[in-house]
């Protein structure tokens, strides 16, 4: 996204300046994430539903389950299935069409943590072996974009997965009947992502949609309750240093329990 | 009779001191040590029509990858006015894994596009072709575990070829965590029942990691490791690519005759670079 448009450049120089005070544009420190707040099951029709304000980045995350047939290596196994959406809504310089690069890399990387740390209870989602399983969609739906996507989005696909609930099947016969009652999605572990940005030589913590666009770098690392790390993702065209990537991590992993402790909403 | 029966002592025991050599070192399904790569053979120049060409097997992945460029930047308004584009298209034949696959580019092809295109920039001097674009193919053939990392070991090689200026070359390795033991260069057996997998691209010159992915369950100290097992298994890597390029480039060989018919070939291949140039700032 940097050296996308001459413009950056400068904004580049001025956030390079600020954050060489040990500042950021907007008087946070190099930690501090804006206020998140995640409301959860805000929607009706879907099984389970979390909206997430991280600053003025804005994200619908919708929970759906629905039916069909598992993968041939897993035939016990229901299937979790994530997507995200970049609506022209969120961004002046996001067009319709087919999902981009960034799209697609959001939703991998908030379902591979989502994998990894085997969030779902997979078995428990299998209605007839090898025929019918349930799948669980989760729907990113970015409304209104101001930086650090994979964080917000990783933290409410949580929290919607935590409110969700699937419907109950019985087998008839050679057929799987919904019989109308619905129980909760069984969530055994909590992995939030934490987003770590590089510009120049400093390394801050939830970027601004301006300091994303001005980043060298970005380190996203997945953490699940027991502090293990579950998915990492660096993505932007500078490298990093072996020193720069442990301190990453230790950013992040000091960062996790508080946004997790937000997801889940005591 | 005390004779041969000491002899047979030995005999024996020699298989039983391998054995417990074999549980001490705990070798993989493939009899290679933790921090052992498969076997890798780089060739580089092999397509006739790409700028820069690549040929790696690595294991039994064997892929092709092809540079095209600097050249002029279609569709125009994707151009830079200040440096090129580096664009890389990721992509598996239908007959490249088991069962077929659908040719159409899925998630995971335009993942590992991208991913591929952030390892390789940092190492490239876009800014000297202004407007173009540099095009990087990779055409998987057969898959077998670590295609990413055998994709950008191909890549940085074929641009190389390219003759575009590069700051370093890149090597990737991944390390994986198969029965809560590190291990370096995930074959698709271990990939598959592995409790996590780390690929990393590492430029050895500049000590910079440009790829860094993981997935599964890992313990920060873990992770720390793998990091260090992954940067040693990238500059064996590094050091192939090198060997790779050297025979084709002759550079740094021994004073003998292949050397000297291969050298006049370079000064040739930078001349070309310029008329390019002068196009793209039309």
């Amino acid at each position: 996204m940097s050296k996308s448009n001459i413009v950056s450049h400068l904004k580049q120089k001025k956030i390079s300046e600020v954050l060489s005070t040990g500042k950021r544009m907007d008087g946070r420190s190099f930690e501090d994430f804006r206020e998140l707040t995640i409301k959860r099951n805000v929607l009706y029709k879907s099984e389970g539903s979390a909206e997430v304000w991280l600053g003025k980045t804005h994200v619908m995350v919708g929970v759906k389950v629905g039916t069909g047939t598992p993968f041939e290596d897993t035939p016990n196994e229901g299937v979790l299935m994530t997507n995200a959406e970049f609506t022209p809504i969120a961004n002046a310089a996001w067009e319709p069409g087919p999902p981009n690069e960034n799209s697609i890399e959001l939703a991998r990387v908030v379902d591979r943590g989502l994998r990894s740390a085997e969030t779902l209870d997979t078995a428990e989602l299998n209605i007839i072996s090898g025929k019918l399983v349930n799948i669980v969609f989760v729907d990113l739906y970015i409304l209104n974009y101001d930086g650090n996507l994979i964080d917000a989005c990783s933290a409410g696909a949580i929290a919607a997965l935590m409110g969700a609930k699937k419907p109950v099947y019985e087998v008839v016969g050679n057929e799987g009947k919904p019989t109308g009652e619905k129980v909760p999605l069984t969530v055994k572990k909590k992995p939030v992502a934490i987003s770590v940005i590089k510009i120049g030589d400093k390394l801050i913590l939830d970027p601004t949609a301006d300091e994303e666009d001005v980043m060298d770098c970005r380190l996203t690392v997945t953490f699940d309750d027991d502090g293990h790390l579950c998915t990492m993702q660096k993505s932007g065209s500078e490298g990093l240093t072996l020193d720069e990537i442990k301190k990453c991590i230790n950013m992040a992993q000091e960062k996790a329990p508080e946004i997790r402790a937000k997801a889940i909403g005591d | 009779m005390s004779k041969k029966t000491t002899t047979k002592k030995t005999a024996t025991r020699k298989p039983a001191r391998s054995k417990k050599a074999k549980t001490d070192s705990w070798k993989r399904a493939d009899g290679r040590a933790f921090d052992e790569l498969r076997t890798i053979k780089i060739e580089s120049g092999v397509l006739p029509n790409a700028d820069g060409s690549a040929y790696i097997e690595m294991g039994r992945n064997k892929i092709l990858c092809g540079v095209f460029g600097p050249r002029e930047m279609h569709p125009k308004h994707q151009a830079r006015p200040n440096e090129a584009v580096l664009r890389c298209r990721y992509h598996m034949a239908p007959f490249s894994v088991d069962p077929r696959r659908s040719p159409a580019p899925s998630r995971r092809d335009q993942e590992i596009s991208m991913v591929m295109r952030s390892a390789l920039e940092p190492a490239v001097f876009l800014e000297r072709y202004p407007r173009a674009s540099i095009d990087v193919y990779v055409e998987v053939i057969e898959a077998d575990g670590g295609t990413r990392c055998a994709s950008i070991n191909a890549a940085a090689v074929a641009l190389v070829d390219a003759g575009i200026p590069m700051k370093d070359l890149v090597a990737a390795c991944a390390v994986g965590k198969v029965e809560d033991k590190l291990i370096v260069d995930l074959g698709d057996y271990e990939d598959k029942k592995g409790q996590s997998d780390m690929p990393i691209a590492y430029m050895p010159k500049l000590g910079k990691v440009t790829l860094l992915q993981m997935d599964g369950i890992m313990s920060t100290e873990e992770a720390e490791k793998a990091l260090d097992l992954a940067i040693e298994g990238c500059k064996k890597v590094y050091e192939i690519q090198r060997e790779a390029l050297k025979k084709k480039y002759g550079i740094d060989q021994p004073q003998d005759k292949p050397q000297k018919e291969l050298q006049p070939e370079e000064p040739k291949e930078e001349p070309e670079e310029e008329p390019r140039k002068e196009e793209g700032s039309q």
